[in-house]
């Protein structure tokens, strides 16, 4: 599976959102993208930038210390 | 026809929300633009504070774009965006916040955006009047003229009362639409707002961003004094939002957490800097910022085991942490006479 990682860790919102932002810029749509981080704001600007910019929210979970959001890149993001 | 395309700056704020809405209902492509600048009001200072971890967090400018059905772009101008902090050419507002320099900043921003993607136009939700320093007659000339948008910044809110501007004339948008908002008042827009049915929207009081505050202001000067010249980096503005700030002497502060989320986030920048917490009683991470030897260390510990649960105890035990080093002291809390009012921040 084409799935890439980005590390957001110690970096607070809206950091996490524009790193993500500015990674899907670089993908393909349908490709996956697991964003690792560590503030909870996490949980509710990545799902809400995706619903905004037309992409796919697979999965947004606290692990352990971090939170993990994973999303598929939209057609038209 | 071709698709009249617009770009919106949006704050998270009513004003922004709305000038976009009224372009939006015109049938203009609207796309949102945010700028970050590492001084909003937005997002993290929610996460720092636990008490606040069970309600509702949101990042407004990004529920604004949903509300709105746009796209945002949200755009870290964190470096280029200290020149205007630092070196406001037209000086600051009430605190340290320059806002006549940031909205020229923002503008000329969203043009260059504008001419990178295609688009036609820039709105704003300025409002002549609405904001002293900014948002005046002639102030908001001085925004369309530096920022290079002139005629292809359209503020929808207060059109009706200025110049015509391109997408006016062209007839992108329709005059008669927009709208002619002046003064301080929010009554319009808020009857705007529930006209549109915007319920639960973000009223930010004196403004935007940290820079108007007048405490964070302090701070930053305080900052900026001690350092010697008006510099900083990201990890100093947002240490600036949290915690007790104590000057003890000229070249060193301590960061006390006030609660456990303000540990929490402290936490974070430990391996950066010279850190204090009580091991002998429960109490706060506390951060020491500047170059310190062990007669400051000594009165920093006091300080901070008067901070902790063993305050009133004869002997506070307080772990030292410096170049990744730990050694553990033992000292006197300080009595509350001893702390001066003029070492807080
Ligand atoms: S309040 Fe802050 S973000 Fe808003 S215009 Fe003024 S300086 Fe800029």
């Amino acid at each position: 599976m084409n799935e890439e990682t980005l590390d957001v860790r110690g970096l607070l919102c809206p950091m996490p959102v524009i790193r993500t932002q500015n990674r899907v810029k670089t993908l393909a749509a349908g490709q996956r993208l697991e964003v690792v981080g560590s503030d909870p704001g996490m949980l509710s600007d990545i799902p809400a930038w995706c619903r905004i910019n037309g992409h796919r929210l697979l999965d947004s979970r606290r692990d352990g210390g971090n939170i993990v959001v994973v999303l598929e890149v939209g057609a038209n993001g | 026809m071709k698709q009249v395309k617009a770009v919106s700056l949006i704050s998270g704020g009513l004003d922004s929300m709305l000038a976009a809405k009224v372009v939006l209902d015109q049938g203009v492509h609207v796309e949102g633009i945010n700028f970050y600048t590492g001084f909003c009001v937005e997002g993290h200072t929610h996460a720092i504070r636990r008490q606040d971890q069970n309600k509702q967090k949101r990042n407004n400018a990004l529920w604004v774009a949903e509300q709105l059905g746009i796209k945002l772009h949200i755009v870290d101008i964190i470096e280029e965006y200290k020149d205007v902090v630092i070196n406001p050419k037209h000086g600051y507002g009430a605190n340290l916040n320059p806002c006549l320099d940031c909205k020229v900043f923002m503008v000329n921003k969203a043009r260059e955006w504008m001419l990178e993607n295609g688009f036609d136009f820039i709105i704003t939700g300025e409002v002549i009047g609405q904001r002293p320093m900014s948002q005046r007659r002639d102030t908001m000339r001085i925004v369309s003229r530096d920022s290079g948008a002139d005629d292809v910044l359209l503020r929808p809110l207060c059109a009706k009362t200025l110049v015509p501007t391109l997408p006016e004339r062209a007839g992108w948008v329709d005059r008669e639409k927009l709208y002619g908002f002046n003064g301080r008042g929010r009554k319009p827009q808020i009857e705007l707002a529930r006209r549109f049915g915007f319920e639960d929207f973000a009223q930010p009081a004196g403004g935007c961003c940290f820079l108007t505050d007048e405490s964070y202001a302090r701070k930053l000067a305080d900052l900026w004094r001690a350092r010697g010249s008006k510099i900083y980096e990201l990890d100093d503005i947002m240490l600036l939002k949290v915690g007790r700030h104590i000057r003890p002497q000229p070249h060193y502060k301590l960061i006390i957490a006030r609660e456990a989320g303000e540990t929490q986030f402290l936490m974070g920048y430990r391996k950066a800097y010279t850190h204090l917490f009580p091991v002998s009683h429960g109490g706060p991470l506390t951060l020491v910022d500047g170059q310190v030897d062990a007669t400051d260390l000594q009165l920093a510990a006091r300080i901070v085991a008067r901070f902790s649960q063993g305050r009133d105890a004869d002997q506070v035990d307080i772990a030292l942490v410096e170049h990744g080093e730990q050694r553990v002291i033992t000292v006197t809390p300080l009595r509350a006479e001893e702390l001066p009012q003029e070492w807080y921040l």
